[in-house]
């Protein structure tokens, strides 16, 4: 598998590692309650399609990515850095 | 038997090798087979479960008979295939499974018991007594049943792992793939041709037809001529692609040192992952065999595998052969055989309808039914409608047709499509993105229409990578229609082999549809076809085909079996390359490293860090002796110990303070420049990660320390909340753990030592426990930390790298001097134990603060990162494990760390268990083996008695449970 990073271009997989889904940006609020703690850490979709993902380039540029990949063809849709991405919460 | 002709050898260069220790002689060019079947050797291995004779089937890498064992000793390779081996002067082969000899085996006794040994033998046999599957059965059947052998030594020659990138990959070399590698380069794109064997030309090598009015060799050579004259070109030779992967991703195996003429630095193997942009599969086909009564006797092989060897090789492989077929591979076989001036003793053709010109006895509508002869071919049986014809031959060569070599456009979950015109699969387009299919691998057989499918795909590539180009003008080439009717099977009794190399019948196929293992996975692994290290490339057609027929389904609804990677068998060696020893784990040294190995200390590892043990001295002769006079070095005098291992962030901006809040539980943006906080670092779900020690350098500069083992972890972290979930924050930080050589220096006399060795220098007052600034020592800048992880008056002195060892040599001769010297991981833990510090033994991913006590540490008037988690109910129990001190007080007067907790009288039972021991140590100072636990509602059981039991080392004993901080718990020492 190759991902394209923003910042380096196309780069073999083993670059990158994995974190999870890319829900892990949308950090709840202090007063969160405890659903949406649980959301936040635990429940997961698990798509057979689409998703969007966390992906460290620690053997590159030390970006976080989020790459849209397709968990059927292991395609990947698109890559952005984390910093622009739509889940973060602040 | 060598003949006259123009093969691809050099009749110049003789080379001499040896098979069974006899030495034979073959030419440069030769694989093994081709020599062994020109000095007269039919036998060349013995089967893998009856042990029966077997020669060479096939001339290329999908070999399943002829497998040997090459070299000795660590460098001894087994299953190496005769057809793949070429030869080179002092080539020692052996033959496999066999005993005492290759001629003469004597579990060739299998054979004779084959009625008992067919499909499901293993199941049904060896059920009971359960005891002796381990103990008899299995080491009996590994005995009798098997390949070669590894040679039981570490590997000692060299692998490699390496990369390549191209616009266009073309995977094989005959007319397609030169075409296509052609068409592409001359559009300009950068190409690899990939190919498995050692020359470019593929079938055109073995075959005598003509391309432009040439030998089809001419121009395979003049074309490769041209590719190579091509900048823009890479021709990889001996170079099998093994597997497609995601992203245009390809593995490669090149046999680079397996010919004998490589350089010394150049490596036996290296395995390629090829990026391309592009690819064409240019894989060819296989050609299948039939399967009839005796269809293994040495000597009976594929027909394209006899025209590989007379017309490559120059070798007749027999004197009588006869030739049996399905299809007109058979007629262009034996017309070769016959321009070579070999006997063709029949034609045998299982079409009704077939004709000849061919001055050979014919037989139309007629099958092989049989075969005669022990250790080679010495006559076949005919069957037609008039009856059974008995023909002289030692030499059989046989077509069932040809299988596209597909595998590769599978690797990704594809599955073939079954065409009916040719009785063959053929791959499905785009089951492997940007890979496309073309040629014999795509069901395409003509020569004409192969180099136009490789020039089609070129283009389509081309078109894909957006270079436009035109279709070139194609040479002229044979365009024969591909004409078969299909035979599996031929009727008769007796075994009629399928798959060679695991001994599969067509009765154990049927045997399994019997038994109801209907799906061809299930019918693969009952009977064990296509198992083996050729992966059925030969047999797994045949074989689902008779099991279509055996069940009453048609060969598209019983399917194929997976495809997966590798097409070829890959040593691990050249897989992980580079991955082994240092490679697996790179060793990552101190300053102090060569001092400190000088000194005699036992190292031990941190993660990739080596870290001393502890450093023994004269008379003493346990590592208890040299702990315990460490521990009492710091207590007494003063100690020195190399802590440049632990993590080391700069971290630098207007926000550095907001980020510091975010990421620890506690206050850091008010912390004063010049003083040093102890922080606890927790994960998104409220567990604590880590923790260490921040000191505030300036207004807008900190640095960070972190455990040895978390400071990869804290890094990515801190990139993910700056990058990630606090995105706004202006601040910046870098890893600096390599940069500064960092020494604790603790001990009531840590100041004295100290104040010898800084240019100017310091006091209690000026200093005070938790400051921290710029000193110099010796006109270097360093840094310096009242810092402590002994519970000592104690400090850390950092300097930049370069001067790390020389500070070491100075702070351990000052140290040794007041009556100290260095300490080893082994006192630096007793130190923290007696202070109830905590490591990553205590903090091991299941802790929360309340659990270590540190709940105070959670501030209450900011968000930090894991406070909402952290706050969850089931976090808060006053029955989850605490962090407590325990004191032996039983009669046995040691703890051990891992031992799980009782209450006192309980058995030791999982569901009376209390809690576990995370670290022990011996105090020197208290007389007494101290322990870290985890306690349900510990704090709370300050001075209950506990039972504790190590099952493991069957050590017992009674403990107090007390307050984790065992010495000095108001902290005066570190502040003196």
């Amino acid at each position: 598998m190759r991902i394209a990073c923003p910042l380096c271009g196309e780069r073999d997989l083993r670059e990158f590692t994995y974190k999870g889904a890319a829900l892990a940006l949308a950090y709840p609020s202090e007063a969160a309650s405890a659903q949406e703690w649980d959301d936040y850490l635990h429940n997961r979709d698990n798509p057979a399609g689409p998703t969007r993902e966390l992906w460290y380039h620690g053997s590159g540029c030390t970006s976080w990515l989020v790459v849209t990949r397709n968990t059927v063809t292991h395609e990947i849709l698109a890559v952005e850095l984390a910093e622009n991405a739509e889940e973060a919460s602040a | 038997m060598r003949i006259a002709g123009k093969g691809l050898i050099n009749r110049k260069k003789p080379v001499s090798f040896t098979f069974d220790g006899t030495v034979y002689s073959g030419f440069e060019g030769d694989t093994l087979a081709s020599a062994l079947l020109a000095n007269g050797v039919k036998l060349m291995a013995r089967s893998f479960k009856y042990h029966r004779p077997r020669g060479v089937l096939t001339a290329g890498s999908e070999e399943p008979n002829a497998l040997v064992t090459i070299g000795n000793g660590a460098s001894q390779d087994p299953n190496v295939r005769a057809t793949v081996q070429e030869i080179y002067e002092g080539l020692e082969a052996r033959s496999q499974n066999r005993w005492p000899s290759l001629a003469h085996d004597v579990m060739a006794v299998n054979d004779l018991g084959a009625p008992f040994l067919g499909a499901g033998f293993y199941y049904k046999t060896f059920m009971w007594p359960k005891a002796f599957w381990e103990k008899l059965y299995e080491p009996v059947i590994r005995r009798a049943a098997g390949l070669g052998a590894l040679s039981g030594a570490a590997v000692t020659d060299k692998y490699e792992r390496a990369y390549a990138h191209c616009d266009v990959l073309v995977i094989g070399a005959g007319p397609t793939g030169l075409m296509a590698a052609l068409t592409a380069a001359e559009a300009g794109v950068d190409v690899i041709l990939a190919e498995e064997d050692s020359v470019l030309g593929g079938r055109l090598l073995s075959e005598s037809g003509e391309i432009d009015g040439v030998p089809a060799r001419d121009w395979a050579e003049a074309t490769v001529a041209r590719l190579q004259g091509m900048a823009n070109v890479r021709i990889m030779t001996r170079t099998s692609v093994t597997g497609a992967y995601d992203g245009g991703t390809y593995g490669a195996l090149e046999r680079v040192g397996h010919h004998g003429v490589v350089a010394a630095d150049l490596p036996k193997e290296c395995f390629w992952r090829i990026a391309a942009k592009r690819a064409v599969l240019a894989a060819g086909a296989l050609e299948r065999p039939v399967a009839f009564q005796n269809n293994d006797r040495p000597g009976i092989m594929l027909a394209s595998a006899v025209r590989s060897y007379v017309n490559r090789w120059n070798v007749a492989p027999g004197k009588a052969v006869a030739v049996f077929g399905n299809n007109d591979s058979a007629h262009d076989t034996a017309a070769d055989l016959l321009a070579a001036g070999v006997h063709v003793s029949a034609l045998i053709d299982s079409r009704p309808d077939a004709t000849t010109d061919l001055p050979v006895p014919f037989y139309a509508g007629a099958h092989v039914c049989g075969s005669e002869g022990r250790k080679a071919l010495e006559a076949v049986s005919i069957s037609r409608a008039s009856g059974i014809d008995k023909v002289q031959a030692d030499c059989l060569a046989m077509s069932g047709g040809w299988n596209p070599t597909l595998h590769l456009t599978c690797h990704m979950s594809g599955r073939p499509d079954w065409d009916e015109a040719i009785a063959a699969f053929v791959p499905r387009a785009g089951m492997v993105p940007g890979m496309i299919a073309a040629g014999a691998c795509n069901g395409v057989f003509s020569t004409a229409a192969c180099l136009g499918e490789g020039a089609g795909a070129a283009l389509a590539a081309l078109d894909g990578l957006g270079v436009e180009a035109e279709m070139p003008a194609l040479p002229a080439a044979e365009a024969r229609d591909y004409r078969i009717s299909p035979l599996w099977a031929v009727p008769g009794k007796g075994r009629a082999w399928l798959d060679f190399q695991n001994d599969v019948s067509v009765k154990d196929v049927k045997q399994a549809a019997v038994e109801n293992f209907r799906s061809v996975e299930h019918m693969k692994r009952y009977t064990t076809q296509g198992m083996a290290t050729d992966q059925g490339k030969n047999s797994n057609v045949g074989a689902l085909a008779v099991l279509a027929d055996a069940t009453g389904r048609g060969i598209p609804e019983t399917g194929t079996t997976t495809y997966r990677p590798p097409f070829q068998p890959v040593a691990i060696a050249a897989m992980a390359a580079g991955s082994e020893d240092k490679g697996f784990a790179p060793e990552r040294l101190t300053t102090s490293h060569e001092l400190t190995v000088k000194a005699g200390a036992p190292m031990i590892e941190a993660g990739l860090w080596y870290r001393p043990s502890y450093f023994p001295r004269s008379g003493e002769t346990t590592w208890r002796q040299s702990c315990d006079r460490e521990v009492m070095h710091v207590r007494q005098a003063v100690g020195v110990a190399d802590v440049s291992t632990l993590g080391k962030i700069d971290i630098k901006g207007p926000d550095a303070g907001a980020l510091l809040d975010f990421l620890y539980t506690n206050m850091f943006s008010t912390l004063k420049v010049g003083r040093v906080r102890y922080g606890l670092m927790l994960r998104e779900d409220g567990h604590v990660m880590d923790d260490g020690t921040t000191a505030r350098l300036a207004e807008d500069h900190f640095v960070m320390t972190t455990t040895t083992a978390a400071a990869g972890q804290v890094m990515s972290h801190m990139e993910l909340i700056t990058q990630g979930v606090k995105r706004k924050l202006d601040v910046r930080f870098t890893s600096v753990t390599e940069h500064w050589a960092q020494f604790a220096v603790a001990g009531p006399k840590s100041r004295e030592l100290l104040n010898g060795l800084l240019d100017a220098p310091i006091d209690g007052e000026s200093w005070p426990f938790m400051a921290c600034g710029d000193v110099s020592v010796g006109g270097v800048k360093a840094r310096l930390f009242r810092i402590s992880f002994s519970g000592e008056q104690a400090y850390e002195l950092a300097v930049p790298s370069r001067y790390g060892e020389a500070l070491f040599a100075e702070l351990r001769k000052r140290a040794e001097g007041l009556g100290g010297g260095v300490y080893g991981m082994e006192a630096l833990n007793v130190l923290r134990i007696e202070k109830g510090f905590i490591t990553h033994g205590e903090i091991d991913g299941r802790m929360t603060a309340f659990d270590i006590g540190m709940q105070g540490m959670m501030s209450k008037k900011k968000d930090f990162y894991g406070k909402g988690a952290a706050a969850r109910p089931g976090l808060l129990d006053d029955e989850r494990p605490q962090l407590v001190g325990l004191k032996p007080v039983g009669v046995v007067k040691q703890i051990t760390a891992g031992a799980h907790l009782y209450k006192d009288g309980a058995e030791a039972v999982r569901e009376n268990d209390q809690g576990y021991v995370t670290s022990v140590g011996f105090s020197p100072e208290m007389g007494s083996f101290l322990g870290l636990a985890f306690l349900k509602g510990g704090r709370a059981r300050h001075g209950e008695t506990v039972r504790m039991v190590d099952a493991m080392r069957g050590v017992e004993t009674t403990c107090e449970v007390c307050h984790p901080v065992f010495l000095d718990p108001e902290g005066e020492r570190a502040r003196d």
